[in-house]
C-alpha cells in the first residue's frame, strides 16, 4: 500500500496503462512538458515520449476527433479535457461520433476512448472551471460515465476505463485532487471489482444517501453529524453514472426505505432525477417516504464568492434527511 | 509542387485557375505539372476509367429511382462528380484508408462496394452501409466535416506505426467552413500526418453557393496551414487522378498532408429531398452540362480511335447489370428483429441497457401466440 493523493493516483494509473499496453496514447492540451495544468500527466512525456503522450493544438473537437481516428486504427486514446467547461466544443464529436460508431457499425468499429475531465466546483475557480456536465453524457447512449472519489478508486477505475472497449467519460473531482489515501499499486486489475459497481462507503439503517464525486466527502460528514442525533445514514458512492449499479442501490433502499440523492450538478433533468425515478420503479413498495434531491440550483455555475450557496453542504443534506425521515423540525419538510 | 493561388473576385469559380489535362471537348492538353503523374495511363486504363464513371452514373440513377419508388428514405446523388470520385479513388493503394462524406458513392464503388452496400444505410437497415474493415472505408459521414478529424487521427496512427499507408478524407465546399475541417488541417500540419484532404467543390452546399463559404479559391487556404495544395478541374478524370497521385506521393514520402480542391458541379439536387430549382438557374446547369466528365473522356477516346461501339455497349451492360443487382439487393433486404435495436450500443455488457432490453423482450413476449 502506498499513500497517494487522488491526483498522483490518477497519474500512476495512466503510467501503468501506458506501460501495460503500447496501444494506449494520451492526448491533450499541455499534458506533455507541463504535465497538465493539474500535473496529472507529470513525467509521462519523459518516460513514454511524444508519440505516446501528445501535446495537442488548442482545439477540443480536434482532440476528440483525432482520438476517434486513432481508435479506428486500433489505438486506445486517453484524452484530457483541460476543464469541465471546455468540453462543449468537443461535444459533437463525443455524442455524434465517439458514442455512436460502435452502434452504427454493428460493433465492427470500437471506440475505446477515455475522456478525462477535471470536474466540478468548490475550489473558487474562474468562470467555466467548476461545471458539472455529467447529465449530458449520461443521457447519451453509447457512453459510460464514471466519477471517482478516492485515490484507490481513481487508480483502479482509470485503468479499467482505458482497458474498456467502450468510450468512458471519466470525471475527476478537482476538489479532491489533493486528498490522500492508500493505494495498492500492485493490485492486478483482474481481481478488482468491476468498474460500474457502486460502493457502500458507510453502512447505516435509517436512510440511504446516494451521491458521487466530491460530494461523497460531504455526505460522510453529514452522516457523522447525523450520528450525534442517533440517525444512522448509509452512504453510497455511485462511482458509475452510466450504468448505475441499481443492485447495490436497491439493496440499500430496501433496507432503509428512505432515500436522499445529492450532487453538485443542477437539478432539472439531472442524475438525481433519473436515480429517483429508477429507485421508485424498482422498490416503490419499500419506500417509507418520497425521495428527496439535494442539488446545485438551476443557475449557471455562480461566481466563486457565491458557490457556497450553490453547492450542497452538510446542512442541506441533513435537512433532506430530516425530510425523508419526516422529522418535525425539518425546515424544508414543512408544507410548501 | 506548389501551385500559385491567385485570389479571385468571383468564386462562381474561374475554372481557368484550375489544373487540367483534358479540355471539355476531350482534347488532350499539355500540363507540365501533372503530365508526369499520368504518363503510364494508356488507352485501356482510360477505358476502364470511363467504364467506372458510366457504371457510377448508373448506380446513382438507380439510387434516385429506388428513392422515388419508396424503397430508400433518401439518396445523395453524385451525378457530375464522377471524374472527381473515380479519378481520385482509383489512384489509391489497397492499404490506404478513406473517411468519406455521404456523397462518395463513386469512392466506395472504386473500393469494391457490393450492390447492397450502396443502399443499406439509405434504406435505414443499418447505420453503416458496409463493413469498414473490408473496404477500408469508414462509415459514410452525415455530420459535415467530422470525418476529416478522424482521417487525421488515423494518419497520426499510421505515422506512429511506421506503416506505408495514407489516410484520405473527402468533404464538400460547405464543409470547409466547419471548425472541424480547420482543426483537422491544424492537427495534420502540426504532426505532419500522412493524410490527403479532398475537397469536392461542387459549388453548392444545399442552397448556399460556394461564395458564401469562401471568397477565395478553397485550395488557397491549405498553404496557410502549411499544407501544399492543388486546384484541379474536377470534371477531368485524368487531372483528378494525377492530383491524387501527387498528393499520395507527397504523403507517402513522409512530407505530411496534402490538399486537393476538385472544382466540379453537382448536377442533380443536393439529395432527393431537395428542390434546386428554388436556388439555381437553368443557364448555370446548361453551362456545366457542356463540361460533363463522362462525355469529355468519351470524346477523347473516340477521337483517338480508342473506343468502339461494342466497348461502349459493354460499359452500359455492366452498368445495367450492377443496377439490377443493387435493386434486387435492396428489395430483398430483411429488416432485423425488434430486439436488434439494442445490438451493438456497447462493446461490453451495460446493466442499464440490459434492463431495458429485458423489459422490452418481456413486453414483446406478451404478443406471442397472437396472429
Ligand atoms: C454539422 C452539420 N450541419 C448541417 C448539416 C445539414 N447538411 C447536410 S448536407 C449540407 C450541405 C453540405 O454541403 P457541402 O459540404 O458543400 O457538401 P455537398 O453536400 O455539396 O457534397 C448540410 C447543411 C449536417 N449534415 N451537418
Amino acid at each position: 500500500m502506498t499513500e497517494l493523493t487522488l491526483g498522483k493516483a490518477l497519474g500512476a494509473g495512466l503510467r501503468r496503462a501506458l506501460r501495460d499496453d503500447d496501444k494506449v496514447v494520451l492526448l491533450g492540451e499541455d499534458i506533455g512538458r507541463l504535465g497538465g495544468v493539474f500535473r496529472i500527466t507529470d513525467g509521462l512525456l519523459d518516460e513514454f515520449g511524444p508519440t505516446r503522450v501528445i501535446d495537442t493544438p488548442l482545439a477540443e473537437s480536434g482532440i476528440v476527433g483525432t482520438a476517434v481516428g486513432l481508435a479506428f486504427r486500433g489505438y486506445r486514446p486517453g484524452v484530457e479535457i483541460q476543464f469541465d467547461g471546455f468540453v462543449y466544443p468537443a461535444f459533437d464529436q463525443i455524442v455524434s461520433q465517439v458514442a455512436k460508431l460502435h452502434y452504427r457499425t454493428q460493433g465492427r468499429v470500437k471506440m475505446p476512448i477515455t475522456i478525462r475531465i477535471p470536474w466540478a466546483g468548490g475550489i473558487g475557480a474562474a468562470e467555466h472551471h467548476s461545471e458539472s456536465p455529467e447529465a449530458y453524457f449520461v443521457h447519451t447512449a453509447g457512453l459510460r460515465v464514471i466519477a471517482v472519489s478516492s485515490p484507490e478508486d481513481a487508480y483502479r477505475s482509470l485503468r479499467q476505463a482505458i482497458a474498456c472497449d467502450d468510450p468512458v467519460i471519466f470525471f475527476e473531482p478537482k476538489r479532491l485532487y489533493h486528498h490522500k489515501g492508500e493505494v495498492d499499486l500492485g493490485a492486478p486489475l483482474a481481481d478488482a471489482p468491476p468498474m460500474g459497481l457502486a460502493r457502500v462507503v458507510r453502512e447505516g439503517s435509517d436512510a440511504t444517501v446516494l451521491t458521487y464525486g466530491a460530494m461523497v466527502t460531504t455526505a460522510l460528514q453529514a452522516a457523522e453529524a447525523a450520528e450525534d442525533e442517533d440517525i444512522s445514514l448509509e452512504v453510497i458512492d455511485l462511482r458509475s453514472l452510466s450504468p448505475v449499479d441499481y443492485g447495490t442501490v436497491a439493496a440499500s433502499v430496501r433496507k432503509t426505505g428512505r432515500v436522499v440523492v445529492a450532487h453538485e450538478a443542477s437539478r432539472e433533468a439531472g442524475v438525481a432525477a433519473e436515480v429517483i425515478a429508477s429507485v421508485t420503479e424498482l422498490c416503490f413498495e419499500y419506500l417509507e417516504s418520497a425521495p428527496v434531491r439535494v442539488t446545485g440550483h438551476d443557475v449557471p455555475y455562480p461566481p466563486a464568492k457565491l458557490e457556497k450557496y450553490h453547492l450542497p453542504d452538510l446542512d442541506r443534506i441533513l435537512d433532506a434527511v430530516d425530510r425523508v425521515l419526516d422529522r418535525p423540525h425539518s425546515v424544508s419538510g414543512a408544507d410548501a | 509542387m506548389s501551385p500559385q493561388i491567385t485570389p479571385i473576385a468571383d468564386t462562381a469559380q474561374d475554372l481557368e485557375l484550375s489544373e487540367r489535362i483534358l479540355a471539355p471537348d476531350g482534347t488532350r492538353l499539355s500540363n507540365p505539372r501533372l503530365d508526369g503523374y499520368v504518363a503510364d495511363v494508356d488507352a485501356s486504363v482510360l477505358r476502364s476509367l470511363l467504364r467506372d464513371m458510366v457504371i457510377l452514373r448508373r448506380i446513382d440513377a438507380e439510387g434516385v429511382a429506388l428513392q422515388r419508388q419508396g424503397q430508400l428514405g433518401l439518396w445523395a446523388p453524385c451525378q457530375g462528380q464522377e471524374a472527381t470520385q473515380i479519378g481520385t479513388a482509383r489512384a489509391l493503394a489497397p492499404q490506404d484508408y478513406i473517411f468519406p462524406s455521404y456523397r462518395e458513392t463513386g469512392v466506395i464503388y472504386a473500393r469494391g462496394a457490393q450492390p447492397a452496400d450502396y443502399v443499406r444505410m439509405w434504406r435505414g437497415e443499418e447505420g453503416a452501409a458496409y463493413d469498414p474493415a473490408a473496404l477500408r472505408v469508414a462509415p459514410l459521414q452525415i455530420i459535415i466535416g467530422a470525418q476529416t478529424l478522424h482521417a487525421v487521427g488515423y494518419a497520426i496512427g499510421i505515422k506512429h506505426d511506421g506503416a506505408d499507408e495514407v489516410a484520405v478524407t473527402y468533404f464538400g465546399d460547405g464543409a470547409t467552413s466547419q471548425g472541424d475541417v480547420n482543426e483537422a488541417m491544424i492537427f495534420a500540419s502540426s504532426y505532419q500526418a500522412p493524410v490527403v484532404f479532398v475537397c469536392q467543390n461542387n459549388h453548392w452546399a444545399i442552397s448556399e453557393p460556394v461564395a458564401v463559404q469562401s471568397q477565395f479559391p478553397i485550395a488557397g487556404r491549405a498553404p496557410g496551414f502549411g499544407i501544399p495544395s492543388l486546384r484541379v478541374d474536377g470534371n477531368d478524370v485524368l487531372a483528378c487522378m494525377a492530383a491524387m497521385r501527387w498528393a499520395l506521393e507527397h504523403a507517402r514520402a513522409g512530407r505530411g498532408p496534402a490538399y486537393i480542391e476538385a472544382v466540379t458541379y453537382r448536377m442533380g439536387p443536393h439529395t432527393t429531398a431537395d428542390d434546386p430549382t428554388r436556388y439555381r438557374t437553368e443557364a448555370e446547369l446548361e453551362a456545366w452540362r457542356s463540361r460533363d466528365p463522362i462525355a469529355r473522356l468519351e470524346a477523347h477516346l473516340r477521337a483517338a480511335g480508342e473506343l468502339t461501339d461494342e466497348q461502349a455497349a459493354e460499359h452500359r451492360q455492366a452498368a445495367d447489370a450492377l443496377a439490377a443487382q443493387m435493386r434486387a439487393a435492396c428489395l430483398g433486404m430483411v429488416t432485423r428483429p425488434p430486439l436488434a435495436v439494442f445490438d451493438g450500443v456497447y462493446a461490453e455488457p451495460h446493466t442499464g441497457l440490459q434492463r431495458q432490453r429485458d423489459e422490452y423482450a418481456a413486453y414483446l413476449a406478451t404478443f406471442e401466440g397472437e396472429a
